[in-house]
C-alpha cells in the first residue's frame, strides 16, 4: 500500500516537475480559430529550428481578448481589430499576422463554382430577405443568359459567433445601407431573413449548404476549396467580377493604408484594385506594451518575426495570404519596438 | 479466586478498547460520509450564487420581463429569453411525448412478453443505445435523419395534419429537415432507451409471486400490468421519465446539430429555433461583457427549469404516495 502512494507520489512529482518545464519553454496565446491551422503549423517547424513550443488555444477572438486582459496568456489573437481608444486603456498592440478571404458559396442544381455572378447589394439583399427566390430579377439581371430556377433560398450563417461572421457582415455593412440599418457588423448578429438557418463552425454551415437545395452560405476560403463547394463570383469596388483566390486577396490588403488607422485595424472589406476580392480580412495579434513577462513577450516576437521570415510557403499551402515584407518590417520597426524589453 | 477478577478486568479492558476503536472508526467514518455528501450541497449552492451574480447585470437591466421578451439582437445589445425557453420546453415536450409511450412499449415487452432467448440481447442494445454520446446523435440527425425528415417525413406531415385546422399552422413552412421538431424527434431518440431502461429495471422488481397469482386468477397480461406492475413500480416509472425529461431539457450538442439555431419565434414546429443550451454553446466562445452576463442568466433559467420540473415530480409521487397511503 505504502509503496503503491510512494509510487505514484513520485510519478505525480515528476509530471509537475516535466510539465512546469515544458511550460516555461513555451509561448502562450490564445484567441481566434480563424488563424489556428497556419500558427500551429508555424509553431511546429518553428519548433524543430529552436525546440520553442507554441501553446495556441483557439477559443475564439472574444475569448482571446478576454484572456489577454486577464493576463493569462502573453498574446491574445483576434479577427475583430480592437479600436484605438481600447489599445491604449488596456496598454496593448495590436498588429496583423496573415490575410484571408470569406466566400459566399451556395447550392444550386446546375451551377459551376464561380459560375453565377452576384454585387454585393444583391448578397445583402438575399441575406436581409428582400430577394427570396433564386429567379429573382435582380440576380438574373447580373447573369443574362443563365436560366435560374424558380426556387426558394435558404440563407445559412454561422450559428456560433466568429470573426469569419465580423468580417462577412463588415462588408455586408460596406456595400448595403439597409444591412447596415437593419443588422451591421459583429461576430455574431440577428439574421433577418425569414429562412436563416445557423450551423455551428464552417463545418456546420457547409452542410446545411450542401444538403439544402437552394441555399447561401459564407465560409472562410480554405474551408470551401478544400471541400469543393460551389461559390460566387464577386463584383468589387471597381465593377470588377472577381474569384477568391491568394491572389485576390493579396490585392485587397495591397492598396490598405495600415498605419492610418490606430492599433492597424483596417477593415480590408471592399478595397480598390481590380483584382480585389471585397471580403478580405485579416487576422490580429495583441500584446501589452509593457508585459508582465518581459522574456516571454519577446519570445512570442521571436516566434512571429521568424514565421513572417520563413512561414510564407506554409501560409500558402493553407490558402492563407502572408503579408509582405514591407508590411512585416514596418510592423516590427513601429510595434514591436513599443513593447518593452 | 485470585486470578479470575484480574482476568475478567483485563478482559473488559480489551473489550473497553475495542468499543472505543469501533466507536472512533464509527465516528470517522460518519463524519467522512457526510462531508462527501456536503460537496454536493456545497457545490450545487456555489453553481447556484456564481451563475447569480455572473448574470446580475442582465437581470438587472431587463427584470423579470427577461423571460418572456422576445428578442436577440447581440450588436445593440437587447435580449430575451423567450426565443430559447420555447425552443427548450417545445423541443423537450415533443420528445417525451414520443419516447414515454414508445419505451413504455419496450420495457413491457421486455418484462413481460418477450421470449426469453431475446430478453438479453434487445436488453443489452438498449443499454448500448443509452450509453451513445449525443454528439453522435448530432451527427445522425443532421446528416442522416434530416435529409430524409425533409424529403419525405415533412411533405407527408404537411399534407395530412398540416391541412387539419388548428394544428395546421404548426406544420407550415420550409421543409428544411431540422428546426424544432427535428430537435424534438431526435431528443426522443436519445431519452427513448433511457426511459425504457429504467422502466425495465423497475418492472423487474415487481416481487414474481404478486405477477404470478395475478395470471393464477385469469387476469390477461395487460390487466397484470395495470393493476399489479403499475401500481407497484409507479415511482419509478415516474422518475424515470423525469430523468429523461431533465436530459431532454439541458441536451446541448445534439440538438444544436439539428435546431437550425436561428433566433426566430415562430408557429411553425418546421421552423428553425434555438434552446437555452444550444444559445449557450454557440454563443459562448465570442460572448463579452453584457452579452456573457445574458448567457449566465439564460444559464440560470435553464437550471430553474429543471429544478421546477425535478420539484414537480417529487410532488407528483409523494401525492400519489399519500392517495394510496388513504385508500389502504
Amino acid at each position: 500500500m505504502n509503496s503503491i502512494i510512494r509510487k505514484f507520489t513520485v510519478a505525480a512529482a515528476s509530471a509537475v516537475v516535466m510539465a512546469s518545464a515544458a511550460h516555461a519553454a513555451d509561448i502562450t496565446g490564445a484567441g481566434a480559430t480563424f488563424p489556428y491551422p497556419i500558427y500551429a503549423k508555424w509553431a511546429e517547424a518553428y519548433k524543430k529550428s529552436t525546440n520553442i513550443g507554441l501553446n495556441y488555444q483557439s477559443i475564439g477572438s472574444s475569448g482571446g481578448i478576454r484572456q489577454i486582459r486577464a493576463k493569462t496568456v502573453t498574446f491574445g489573437g483576434t479577427d475583430a481589430p480592437l479600436g484605438g481608444a481600447d489599445l491604449d486603456k488596456d496598454g496593448m498592440v495590436q498588429f496583423p499576422t496573415v490575410l484571408g478571404g470569406v466566400v459566399p458559396v451556395i447550392n444550386l442544381d446546375g451551377f459551376k463554382p464561380g459560375e453565377l455572378k452576384i454585387t454585393g447589394e444583391v448578397l445583402a439583399d438575399m441575406f436581409i430577405g428582400n430577394i427570396q427566390k433564386w429567379n429573382d430579377p435582380k440576380i438574373s439581371a447580373l447573369n443574362p443568359g443563365k436560366k435560374l430556377p424558380d426556387q426558394s433560398i435558404t440563407v445559412v450563417h454561422r450559428a456560433d459567433g466568429s470573426g469569419t461572421t465580423f468580417i462577412f457582415t463588415d462588408y455586408l455593412t460596406e456595400v448595403s445601407s439597409a444591412w447596415k440599418d437593419k443588422v451591421g457588423k459583429g461576430a455574431a448578429v440577428k439574421w433577418p431573413a425569414a429562412t436563416s438557418v445557423g450551423g455551428k463552425g464552417n463545418e456546420g454551415v457547409a452542410a446545411n449548404v450542401g444538403r439544402v437545395k437552394g441555399a447561401i452560405g459564407y465560409v472562410e476560403y480554405a474551408y470551401a476549396k478544400k471541400n469543393k463547394i460551389p461559390h460566387l463570383q464577386l463584383r468589387n469596388r471597381d465593377g470588377k467580377y472577381v474569384d477568391p483566390d491568394d491572389k485576390t486577396f493579396a490585392a485587397a490588403a495591397a492598396g490598405a493604408d495600415w498605419f492610418g488607422v490606430p492599433g492597424m485595424g483596417v477593415s480590408l472589406v471592399n478595397q480598390k484594385g481590380a483584382d480585389a476580392w471585397p471580403i478580405t480580412g485579416a487576422t490580429f495579434v495583441l500584446m501589452y506594451k509593457n508585459p508582465v513577462d518581459k522574456a516571454a513577450a519577446q519570445d512570442a516576437l521571436k516566434y512571429f518575426d521568424w514565421s513572417f521570415k520563413n512561414g510564407k510557403e506554409m501560409a500558402l499551402e493553407l490558402d492563407y495570404v502572408p503579408l509582405p515584407d514591407v508590411l512585416t518590417k514596418a510592423i516590427a520597426d513601429k510595434v514591436w519596438s513599443q513593447i518593452t524589453k | 479466586m485470585d486470578t479470575l477478577p484480574a482476568d475478567s478486568g483485563m478482559r473488559d479492558q480489551r473489550r473497553l478498547e475495542i468499543v472505543r476503536k469501533q466507536r472512533i472508526q464509527d465516528f470517522i467514518f460518519h463524519k467522512l460520509t457526510l462531508s462527501f455528501s456536503l460537496i454536493v450541497l456545497v457545490s450545487l449552492v456555489g453553481i447556484l450564487i456564481s451563475l447569480a451574480i455572473a448574470a446580475w447585470p442582465s437581470f438587472h437591466k431587463f427584470g423579470i420581463g427577461f423571460i418572456w421578451r422576445v428578442e436577440w439582437d447581440i450588436i445593440n445589445e437587447e435580449f430575451g429569453a423567450a426565443i430559447a425557453i420555447f425552443g427548450t420546453l417545445a423541443s423537450a415536450t415533443i420528445a417525451i411525448l414520443i419516447a414515454m409511450p414508445l419505451s413504455f412499449g419496450i420495457a413491457l415487452f421486455l418484462t413481460e412478453t418477450c421470449p426469453v432467448w431475446l430478453r438479453r440481447p434487445l436488453g443489452t442494445a438498449i443499454e448500448l443505445l443509452a450509453a451513445v454520446p449525443s454528439i453522435i446523435y448530432g451527427m445522425f440527425g443532421l446528416f442522416i435523419f434530416a435529409p430524409l425528415f425533409a424529403e419525405y417525413g415533412q411533405p407527408a406531415l404537411q399534407s395530412t395534419l398540416g391541412q387539419m385546422p388548428l394544428i395546421g399552422p404548426l406544420f407550415g413552412g420550409a421543409t428544411n429537415g431540422i428546426g424544432i421538431l427535428a430537435a424534438g424527434l431526435i431528443l426522443a431518440f436519445m431519452i427513448l432507451p433511457f426511459i425504457a431502461a429504467v422502466m425495465r429495471d423497475v418492472f423487474e422488481i415487481v416481487p414474481p409471486i404478486l405477477r404470478e397469482s395475478a395470471y393464477g386468477v385469469g387476469c390477461t397480461t395487460w390487466e397484470v400490468v395495470r393493476h399489479i406492475v403499475l401500481p407497484y413500480t409507479q415511482q419509478g416509472v415516474i422518475g424515470g421519465v423525469m430523468l429523461g425529461l431533465g436530459r431532454a431539457l439541458g441536451e446541448t450538442m445534439a440538438v444544436t446539430f439539428v435546431i437550425g439555431n436561428s433566433q426566430r419565434l415562430s408557429a411553425s414546429l418546421f421552423s428553425p429555433g434555438s434552446s437555452i443550451a444550444s444559445t449557450l454553446a454557440n454563443e459562448f466562445g465570442e460572448a463579452a461583457d453584457f452579452h456573457l452576463s445574458t448567457l449566465f442568466a439564460l444559464g440560470f433559467l435553464l437550471f430553474v427549469i429543471t429544478f421546477v420540473v425535478l420539484a414537480c415530480a417529487k410532488i407528483l409521487i409523494i401525492r400519489t404516495e399519500r392517495a394510496k397511503g388513504l385508500k389502504t
